[in-house]
């Protein structure tokens, strides 16, 4: 019973947002980046509800909504931490960094940890690559990534 | 009287603790009862120097750098107010060498001005580019851009006049002005220091390039890598269409022009212009066939001009100045200037605006100073993911389109990516190799399947099995993928992996304690 209220809400909302973007030229993509900044995820019921207001299939929607990395199906952690794994990086030991980050945090590339601290994602290339190795928490960029700082980080989102 | 204290609020110094410093420096000024106003400037682009505090004095601003917050109350008893001396000091900032060996025509004012602030873009010579156009026929425009002899700053080349003509001579009732600022190769962030440091000269390269082809609207592709550059660049198009340089009637003139931004959603291929412009639609990015040309069917089958940050904007300067003036810089068919991205292993990392012509080896040797770790510096790529990796044997090839074409690389979007003698270049093939994979559209088989053959290629011949046989495929597969593929992403992927196996073969071989331990 809670379920289905959840949902109805979730449906309520995600209406309105479709509502709010749909006249624009384009509009498929601000929508998803809509719903996800609601949610925090894109809710896979939400899916149809687009497809149905924009006049186009369900296929299409689905074709676009996993085609783009940044788009998620369920909620990510409470906080995100985005390593760049591109060649800048690279060149600045963001390999090993990348991997420690791994180890810290005991979660591999795109999951979520258990306790659902932290979802760690690589990212290729946040335009920080005269201060690299570079990295986002939560949107706040990151430059010259160390294990010092890495180690801060692994218990800040556990706190 | 009142002190002026710029602290950049672009993404890099921010990465480096730029906030933290503005906050002490606030908290420290507010305690002490100052008379200061805090500019919150785009980055000047020495980054090694971030964050990077200036004042201004009577001789000129005067820069200190890199600043912690732990530094601010050392700075104000030194007198940072008059520019006093302290340990962190660096003198006028026009005169650190970095900075005076430069030739800023597309970045002059950034990290100069107040991103935000339209009175100062004015009063840095901001808008005269726009304002002459307004006085010109669309034709004249488009010549005196092509006359420039700009081109296309992206990575292709193509000459930037002669798109603009092909969209001005296609009759259509809408028309498009498209900005590709899907900045995605590593190694590169020029677009993001323009739309953070000097949004307003995006906005009137774009309102220029609409007068030019008749066309009345406008979108900024970004990336959502770019949080800060998105949020400046939306504040700069909401001061823009307030003061009417954006609108219906743009500066007081009939011409319209609207500007929107519209952000990727984590797709490295959107920033091929055709994927781009699907995305754009609301569709996957998946790569069109050319023909048609966008400048034909582009935007909703409607002509239109897709340009980088970086071509666009360099036109207000060709409008203001001429596009003699520009033309006059450079070498060869690559006229102008460049800003060039020092990135990845290196001591003074940074953008570097200037004509083309400067060598490779004065880039990294000299202006960068070498690699960060201070270990000789074994290769460097050249135009992000899909550019070669240049040897130091290499080193005396000037910035020039043709020139890097003749030693089968790219100048791409002019980042510059230096790796130390630590590296294994076997691993940045297959990482080439991998990204493609990742990345591709799918659309175009040697893409598609030729990334992925190509990964496992690279492992057998980590694992020492026939690597001879091996390295003949993926010779063979890369001039498939070259030729065959449909777009850039399969096409010069070769590049770095050819490069790698070209110029550092030993990296392909098996090492003797390799093989001994199988």
């Amino acid at each position: 019973m809670e379920m289905q209220t959840a949902s109805t809400d979730i449906a309520a909302r995600a209406i309105e947002i479709i509502d709010q973007l749909k006249s624009a030229e384009g509009p498929l993509l601000p929508i998803l980046h809509g719903l996800q900044e609601e949610f925090g995820y894109v809710p896979p019921e939400t899916l149809p509800l687009v497809a149905n207001a924009l006049n186009i299939s369900r296929a299409e929607v689905h074709g676009v909504f996993t085609f783009y990395h940044d788009y998620r199906d369920h909620p990510a952690g409470r906080h995100v931490l985005k390593i760049c794994r591109a060649e800048a990086c690279q060149s600045m030991g963001g390999d090993r960094l990348a991997e420690r980050a791994s180890e810290l945090l005991g979660v591999n590339w795109h999951e979520t940890s258990a306790d659902g601290a932290v979802t760690l994602e690589p990212v290729y290339c946040l335009g920080l690559c005269a201060c690299a190795p570079a990295a986002m928490l939560d949107g706040e960029v990151i430059g010259r990534l160390d294990d010092e700082q890495l180690q801060e980080i692994a218990t800040e989102v556990r706190l | 009287m009142t002190a002026t204290i710029y602290i950049p609020r672009d993404s890099g110094a921010l990465a480096l603790g730029a906030e933290k410093v503005a906050k002490a420096l606030e908290k420290e000024i507010a305690a002490r009862g100052l008379d200061v106003k805090i500019v919150r400037n785009g980055s000047r682009g020495l980054y090694w120097l971030e964050p990077m505090v200036e004042v201004e004095t009577g001789e000129g601003r005067v820069a200190y750098g890199p600043v912690k917050p732990s530094d601010v109350a050392s700075l104000l008893d030194a007198g940072l107010l008059q520019g006093g001396a302290h340990r962190l000091s660096l003198g006028l900032t026009e005169e650190i060498p970095f900075l005076a060996r430069q030739t800023r025509l597309t970045f002059a004012r950034c990290g100069i001005t107040d991103p935000l602030s339209l009175e100062d873009y004015r009063a840095h010579g901001g808008l005269k580019g726009l304002e002459n156009a307004l006085k010109l026929e669309p034709a004249q425009i488009v010549a005196e851009v092509t006359e420039s002899g700009l081109r296309g700053r992206g990575g292709a080349g193509f000459p930037t006049g002669i798109k603009w003509k092909t969209v001005l001579d296609t009759a259509s009732p809408q028309k498009y002005i498209v900005c590709n600022a899907d900045e995605g190769d590593s190694g590169t962030f020029a677009d993001r220091m323009i739309m953070e440091g000097d949004p307003f000269v995006l906005i009137e390269g774009m309102v220029i390039a609409g007068i030019a082809t008749g066309a009345t609207k406008g979108y900024i592709y970004t990336r959502s890598e770019y949080p800060h550059a998105i949020a400046i660049m939306n504040e700069a198009i909401a001061i823009a269409e307030k003061a009417g340089v954006l609108g219906t009637n743009v500066m007081s003139s009939a011409h319209a022009f609207d500007l929107e931004v519209r952000v990727g959603a984590g797709a490295y291929v959107c920033g091929e212009e055709t994927a781009l412009l699907e995305s754009l639609e609301g569709r996957r990015g998946i790569v069109r066939a050319k023909p048609p040309l966008p400048a034909h069917k582009g935007l909703f089958g409607k002509p239109t001009v897709i340009n980088n940050v970086i071509s666009l904007a360099s036109v207000p300067i060709i409008m203001d100045r001429g596009g003699a003036f520009y033309r006059d810089f450079g070498m060869g068919r690559s006229r102008g200037t460049i800003p060039i991205q020092i990135a990845g292993n290196v001591r003074h990392g940074g953008l570097f605006e200037t004509a083309f012509g400067v060598t490779l080896g004065e880039l990294v040797e000299e202006i960068g100073g070498g690699t960060a770790t201070g270990r000789p510096v074994r290769a460097v790529q050249v135009g992000g993911p899909l550019g070669a990796y240049f040897p130091p044997a290499l080193f005396d090839t000037p910035f020039d389109y043709e020139a890097f074409a003749a030693k089968d690389g790219l100048i791409g979007h002019a980042g510059i990516v230096v790796f130390d003698d630590t590296v294994d270049m076997l691993k940045q093939a297959r990482f080439a190799m991998e990204f493609c994979a990742v990345e591709s559209c799918g659309k175009c088989t040697p893409c598609r399947i030729g990334s992925t053959r190509g990964v496992e290629l690279a492992d057998r011949i980590a694992a020492g099995i026939e690597p001879e046989k091996q390295i003949t495929v993926l010779a063979d597969l890369c001039n498939t993928m070259k030729f065959g593929s449909l777009c850039a992403l399969g096409g010069f992927t070769p590049y770095p992996v050819m490069s790698a196996l070209n110029h550092f073969p030993e990296d392909f071989r098996p090492a003797p304690v390799r093989e001994a331990a199988e």
